[in-house]
């Protein structure tokens, strides 16, 4: 068994799923600079596709701690804030120096982003510690409010009014938006298939095992935290890129939740799913924004929250799991051969399931002299358990699914 | 004198609202976001049905008031078992954070058809404002802001009292303990459940009713409070009912004493949520939360 496991290349262990993200990124980036450079995109479009990106690098980095830590947060357009805020005023400043190119400012601005926010990260992080559950969530959100509330008051920042920053280049800007995110999939990606993403995981699923087994649960806890903070201050910069004028009521609770459905829709513990979730929120977001305005503009959050309701309650209800069951693609084709391992109702067939008790014997013990005369001999249940099934027909539609 | 009395009128409005989450935490385990937007509903109910009222003209004001809070207490209980049945019970058994979700969804959805309805600008009405203000000595005090204070604490009392002494109030409080054991004792769990909905709303009622004299109408208007109480439920201990009403009345009278305080007044809400953290940091439980603590 564990020489086939070895021998298996990485794409039948599942880790194509991997590459599956990089290779759609990839080759979305590359179609829409084609179409830019041939066509161009129009002014909305070149608007919309950073937003996507960071939407999406968001979704990833909350993924982390919902999903694979397992701890609910509702602060994560708090970072994104602290990261927005600094990040853009480090811009500020390096381009009123000058003979910086506009590139290296924005790398610089969102490494000092990403990490003003990671040690944000770590502050909130260590209440984390001792908090579980929905009292951690309104530790985050409570975090993320006073974030806000501070940096509507501070002179420098621009107050009320919000900060403005330099808008980027709309037709390099979305390049450089998935190149980041590309790389914030790659980072978080690698920590979830480390050792150190196993630990958190293990964290996730058990605590105290995971501390009996020698985790160090603070380290791990903080260093999520500290990860995610950073990926969503490098997000803030992006927004600022994109936006042009940072105003705090954008980072409000509702911001984060936004996040939040994005990784619950998505599926937590799923970074492609985040991708997909995050992708085509934003997408909706935008388009109904756009498409509906003046009185029909409350439709959108309408739409919205139908959509929402229904996805959770279709997903979730326990009510509604054999329709759930009955309608995922895995488990059509799985029915065959395990169904095979279910005692069957129809009692015709009970007479064919081998059995090591023989009822008949009175006194039955499982070697091969009492079963001298049984139709079934042991060996050969263990070694050719298949044969004795009666396998049921394969649907037919499940065997086309790969 | 003046800011004390305010405090207790915000604070109790606080926990009126906080009654509501802590009420619903403790039965169903779950953080009823909606609920802030309940708020909002029935202050657009009252201010639709005195504007209706008013202009038929001939009838005392204090009577189409009282008829409008009436209709909006209704519709609002309605709401919120219509929200319960709809949206939660489906869930049941399902893991919190999907009922979080479809608690944000609610939400939302109140929210825009509020705008759809009403359209987003403000609107003002005056009903408890309209009593003017009473002079103590040389303080200035709002008789809304008294009237707030008395009819808030008159209502927590009942309900303090409908809890230890009715049926459905120990009822109540065996759902919120074991949902499983309180089922086999032969508790309805369902009825509970809506019936602890409709108390919830019901309460977000008065709470809107109060929070008129405060604010305008308009469809965010419940976030702000609604998210504030819900931070004075979990100040409190989230799922005890004397929590809730401890928390509100801390979180109004700091909002208050900072707001009067010109240093501090534009950082109010950053002090209420550090606040927040630190008690739960201190005790991670909430100030009157237990081990084994009494919720409903």
């Amino acid at each position: 068994m564990a020489e086939t496991m070895t021998k298996k290349s990485r794409f039948q262990n599942g880790k194509w799923k991997n590459y599956i993200s990089y290779a759609v990124i990839l080759a979305f980036l590359i179609i829409l600079i084609v179409i830019n450079l041939t066509k161009g995109l129009g002014f909305s479009d070149k608007s919309t596709l950073p937003r996507i990106a960071f939407s999406c690098m968001l979704a990833v980095s909350l993924n982390l701690v919902v999903g694979f830590l397992g701890e609910l947060s509702l602060g994560h357009a708090g970072f994104m804030c602290v990261g927005a805020y600094l990040g853009c005023y480090t811009a500020n400043v390096l381009r009123g120096a000058g003979g910086m190119p506009e590139l290296l400012v924005i790398v610089i601005s969102m490494l000092v982003a990403g990490i003003v926010a990671a040690i944000f990260g770590f502050i909130i992080g260590l209440p984390a510690l001792r908090l579980k559950g929905d009292y951690l969530a309104i530790a985050t959100l409570a975090f993320g409010e006073i974030v806000r509330c501070i940096f509507k008051n501070l002179p420098f920042f621009g107050g009320a009014m919000g900060m403005s920053t330099k808008l980027y280049d709309g037709n390099t800007l979305f390049i450089i938006a998935f190149v980041t995110l590309l790389f914030v999939v790659f980072c978080c990606q690698n920590l979830i298939n480390s050792k150190h993403g196993r630990a958190v995981v293990a964290i996730r699923d058990n605590e105290i095992a995971a501390k009996a087994m020698g985790i160090n649960v603070t380290y791990y806890k903080l260093l999520i935290f500290m990860v995610a903070a950073f990926f969503a201050g490098m997000a803030g910069v992006l927004y600022g890129a994109t936006i042009g004028t940072i105003r705090q009521e954008t980072f409000s609770y509702n911001y984060s939740i936004e996040i939040l459905v994005m990784v619950v829709l998505g599926g937590m513990g799923s970074i492609n799913g985040s991708l997909i979730a995050a992708a085509v929120i934003t997408w909706l977001n935008i388009t109904l924004q756009s498409q509906l305005s003046g009185a029909l503009a409350p439709v959108k959050s309408i739409v919205y929250a139908l959509i929402l309701i229904v996805i959770v309650i279709f997903s979730n209800a326990p009510a509604m799991k054999g329709f759930r069951e009955s309608i995922n693609p895995r488990n059509w084709k799985r029915k065959g051969p395990d169904d095979a391992g279910k005692i069957k109702n129809d009692a015709a067939q009970w007479d064919r399931i081998p059995t090591k008790i023989h009822m008949d014997d009175p006194l039955s013990v499982d070697t091969r002299t009492t079963y001298a005369d049984s139709p079934v001999p042991p060996d050969v249940v263990v070694k050719n358990r298949d044969e004795f099934y009666v396998k049921p027909e394969k649907p037919a539609d499940g065997k086309e699914e790969k | 004198m003046a800011v004390a009395i305010n405090g207790l009128s915000l604070g109790a409005i606080y926990a009126l609202i906080a009654l509501g989450y802590t009420m619903v935490y403790g039965i169903a385990k779950m953080l009823n976001f909606a609920h802030g937007d309940v708020i909002m509903v029935g202050a657009y109910i009252i201010y639709t049905m005195c504007m209706f009222t008013w202009n038929i003209g001939s009838m005392p004001i204090w009577l189409s008031s009282l008829i409008s809070f009436v209709v909006a207490m209704a519709v609002c209980t309605c709401l919120g078992i219509v929200i319960e049945k709809v949206a939660y019970k489906p869930l049941r058994g399902a893991s919190p954070l999907a009922a979080l979700i479809t608690a944000i969804g609610v939400s939302y959805l109140l929210q825009g058809i509020a705008q759809l309805i009403w359209g987003a600008d403000q609107r003002t009405i005056s009903i408890l404002d309209r009593l003017g203000t009473v002079n103590l000595g040389s303080y200035v005090i709002k008789w809304s802001a008294i009237i707030t204070v008395v009819v808030g604490a008159i209502i927590m009392v009942c309900l303090v009292m409908f809890i230890k002494k009715t049926r459905t109030g120990r009822a109540m409080l065996a759902v919120s303990e074991d949902k499983g054991a309180a089922q086999m004792m032969g508790v309805n769990v369902n009825a509970i459940v809506s019936i602890t909905f409709a108390i919830g709303s019901g309460l977000a009622t008065f709470a809107s009713m109060f929070y008129l004299p405060i604010t305008s109408v308009s469809p965010t208007l419940g976030a702000m409070p609604g998210i504030k109480a819900f931070a004075a439920a979990v100040i409190g201990g989230i799922g005890s009912i004397p929590g809730a009403m401890l928390g509100g009345v801390l979180l109004g009278v700091v909002e208050v004493v900072c707001n009067s305080i010109s240093a501090v007044a534009s950082y109010t809400t950053a002090i209420e949520f550090a606040l927040l953290i630190i008690i739960l940091l201190v005790r991670p439980i909430g100030l009157l939360g237990k081990k084994r603590r009494i919720k409903v």
